[in-house]
């Protein structure tokens, strides 16, 4: 088995250690016996072809650096959302998560998005920053991270991708964080996200195999003790204060 | 009368402070500016010859405290904020610490370390003569925001005092566009590949003046290096103190404009601090005939590659963000002795509570055959072991007490143990190198 992860722009998107991320899932698949191959994708190519691809990951950036990137993705923005809507996987993290939206309005002008979800972004006054927990109704266990972010998103009829318990979310005291929609995980958590999240990780991990090998039933076991323990401390301080 | 009692009370708080054991670096500052806000603003009419002010991520506190210490070889009085306080209540703890209790006060230089986002403010009150910048790399984006962001306060800040000389680094474009500010500079860069070439996260890849991709004929680390964006002419600027013939092996020895210089200290970013120092001198019209003896007198602060003598050395290095830890790790891997390593990472407010960037720090880098053991410790010891794990380093201690960490590696069969810490470890580690000095149990016979 094999699956392949294209990693979207990290010449661009790469302000908040996405490298771990892509680390993560790739390890987390070459531990248990399955091959993964990392594809970059970053602005000196031209050719865009989901056709075998099995995860798309797209990170976060700065306002300058994403501006570039979404008028490169614009280009794409076809291809992606056939890709989402034939339940293609894909992690979107903060500047990414953005980006899959209908628009981001900034101060002085408005950033198209690509319309895959039904959300939009304004920018906000002051950034939401700090430690984050959310509770996920479809794995086990909760998401930590760190969010840190000027816009404030607003998903309409989406379903989040969990409660929060601590921080912020989507915008000020929203509630709700991130998109879960189809295979596609968007969220503001970074941390990196997979790294401290391991059950989160294996989700998107199974989406892709069961997507790609229709007879592929369940990822075997990791030793995860110490994700456990660096979630779960992250989890006790700052639920339990 | 007001600035009178801010001194007083500033004064009398410094000494209180010490009294329990305190820095009070800030602190007495940051009182004496709620009775009297404007107390830093008369600092020219005490200053003779020139004010300095250093920013930059990494490096102000050492350029900072050497051109200090050149100066004062001299033989001129000196004020400077040696213990890198370098908010606005840092620069008054200076201030008022250097004020007799009439307020007076009376030197030649005043060296400044001043946080990039704080020199906006400290400008209004100050206009200085020089300003030296190290260097902008990716730091505590929580705290600071993206490097776009620290890049527009110092635009500002340079807008508000025309006339002041710029002191760059050559090798780093996302200073020496700051040129543009004032129309001319003094630039400093070493001038030849010396390191091996890193894939590390680069920053400054991206021109900063018209958003191309630059081309790079070698990088020292991060963007430093030989640039050149092909789209808008905008390159790397010919240096005016410019190194060459660089030799790493302890002691490092290069030439400073063709003028032979051999230093004690360890890493190769010591270079820059050396040369920047060696710049901002020129700018100010003191000679540098006689540099190299200049700074024989100079004593790194704490953590800057500090040695503590036990049986086997303990080599304390502070870093803060990826370009520092990238660093001190090619330091680290520098020495061919068998060591062990500690590294501890907090996420307290002056660390940056956002601990992601371990992941755009090159850790694995750390293992190698002279490697002994490895040890991670500090408040996000399990993110920091989570970040070797994913990048197959073993990690043969996770261990919550500083203490009985470097008791492990003092006991262990290695010729050498390096401590690499960021923020709110450094006073806490040192602190605790010292009291194992003092118990005596692992000194040297």
């Amino acid at each position: 088995m094999r699956i392949n992860i294209l990693h979207l722009y990290p010449d661009l998107l790469n302000l908040y250690g996405d490298k771990g991320n892509i680390e993560c899932l790739r390890k987390r698949l070459l531990w248990r016996g399955i091959d993964a191959r990392v594809i970059t994708h970053t602005c000196d190519d031209r050719d865009f072809d989901l056709s075998d691809t099995d995860i798309v990951f797209v990170g976060g950036g700065s306002d300058r650096e994403q501006k570039i990137v979404c008028t490169r993705l614009l280009e794409h923005k076809r291809q992606l959302k056939e890709y989402v809507e034939d339940n293609g996987v894909l992690t979107a993290v903060c500047g990414g998560y953005q980006l899959l939206g209908r628009y981001y309005k900034l101060e002085d002008e408005t950033i198209e998005g690509l319309g895959i979800l039904d959300i939009y972004t304004e920018q906000g006054k002051g950034r939401l920053i700090g430690n984050i927990v959310l509770e996920a109704d479809f794995i086990n266990q909760k998401i930590v991270g760190f969010e840190n972010h000027g816009g404030r998103t607003y998903i309409g009829s989406h379903k989040p991708l969990g409660k929060v318990l601590y921080g912020n979310g989507n915008a000020d005291n929203a509630g709700a964080e991130g998109v879960l929609y189809k295979n596609v995980v968007a969220t503001y958590l970074h941390g990196p996200l997979f790294p401290k999240n391991p059950k989160l990780c294996d989700y998107v991990l199974t989406n892709a195999l069961k997507r790609k090998y229709p007879e592929f039933k369940e990822l075997s076991p990791l030793d995860d003790e110490l994700e456990n323990i660096a979630n779960g401390y992250i989890v006790n301080r700052f639920l339990n204060k | 009368m007001r600035k009178l009692l801010a001194i007083w009370s500033g004064k009398l708080l410094t000494v209180a402070g010490r009294l329990i054991g305190k820095k009070s670096s800030s602190s007495p500052g940051e009182y004496a500016l709620r009775i009297y806000p404007k107390l830093v603003a008369d600092l020219r009419k005490h200053i003779k010859k020139g004010i300095i002010v250093t920013c930059g991520t990494n490096g102000k506190t050492t350029t900072n405290n050497l051109l200090c210490s050149a100066l004062e070889a001299k033989g001129y009085k000196v004020i400077c904020n040696r213990l890198g306080a370098n908010m606005l209540n840092g620069v008054a703890t200076t201030y008022l610490q250097a004020a007799n209790l009439l307020g007076d006060f009376e030197a030649d230089y005043a060296c400044l370390e001043i946080d990039e986002a704080y020199t906006r403010i400290v400008f209004d009150y100050i206009k200085p003569d020089v300003m030296v910048i190290t260097n902008l790399f990716r730091d505590q984006l929580d705290r600071y925001g993206e490097i776009d962001i620290t890049t527009a306060i110092l635009k500002e800040a340079i807008a508000k005092v025309p006339g002041m000389k710029l002191v760059l680094n050559a090798d780093d474009p996302l200073c020496v566009r700051f040129k543009e500010e004032t129309g001319k500079a003094l630039f400093y860069g070493i001038s030849e590949k010396v390191l091996e070439q890193l894939d590390d996260t680069k920053e400054g890849r991206f021109c900063p003046m018209c958003g191309a991709q630059m081309g790079f004929k070698y990088y020292h680390y991060s963007q430093l290096g030989d640039f050149e964006c092909k789209k808008c002419g905008f390159k790397r600027p010919r240096p005016d103190v410019e190194v060459k013939n660089v030799s790493l092996k302890s002691p490092m020895s290069f030439t400073v404009n063709g003028r032979p210089m051999k230093i004690n200290y360890k890493g190769f970013y010591n270079i820059y601090n050396l040369i920047a120092v060696y710049a901002a001198m020129e700018a100010l019209g003191e000679s540098t005939k006689d540099f190299a003896s200049l700074l024989g007198n100079y004593k790194p602060q704490i953590g800057r590659m500090q040695e503590f003598a036990f049986k086997k050395p303990v080599i304390l290095s502070l870093s803060k963000n990826p370009a520092g830890f990238n660093q001190a790790i090619a330091t680290v891997n520098t020495d061919d002795r068998k060591k062990d390593v500690i590294i501890a990472i907090n996420d307290l407010a002056n660390d940056g509570r956002d601990v992601s960037w371990l992941w755009d720090v090159d850790f694995d880098k750390i293992y190698n055959e002279n490697l002994n053991t490895l040890t991670t410790t500090g408040i996000r010891m399990w993110d920091i072991s989570l970040r070797f794990k994913y990048s197959d380093v073993k990690v043969d201690y996770m261990e919550a007490s500083m203490k009985k960490a470097v008791k492990t590696a003092l006991e262990s069969d290695s010729e050498v143990v390096y401590v690499l810490v960021n923020y709110t470890a450094l006073y806490p580690t040192e602190a605790v190198l010292n009291e194992l000095l003092k118990e005596g149990r692992y000194n040297a016979d």
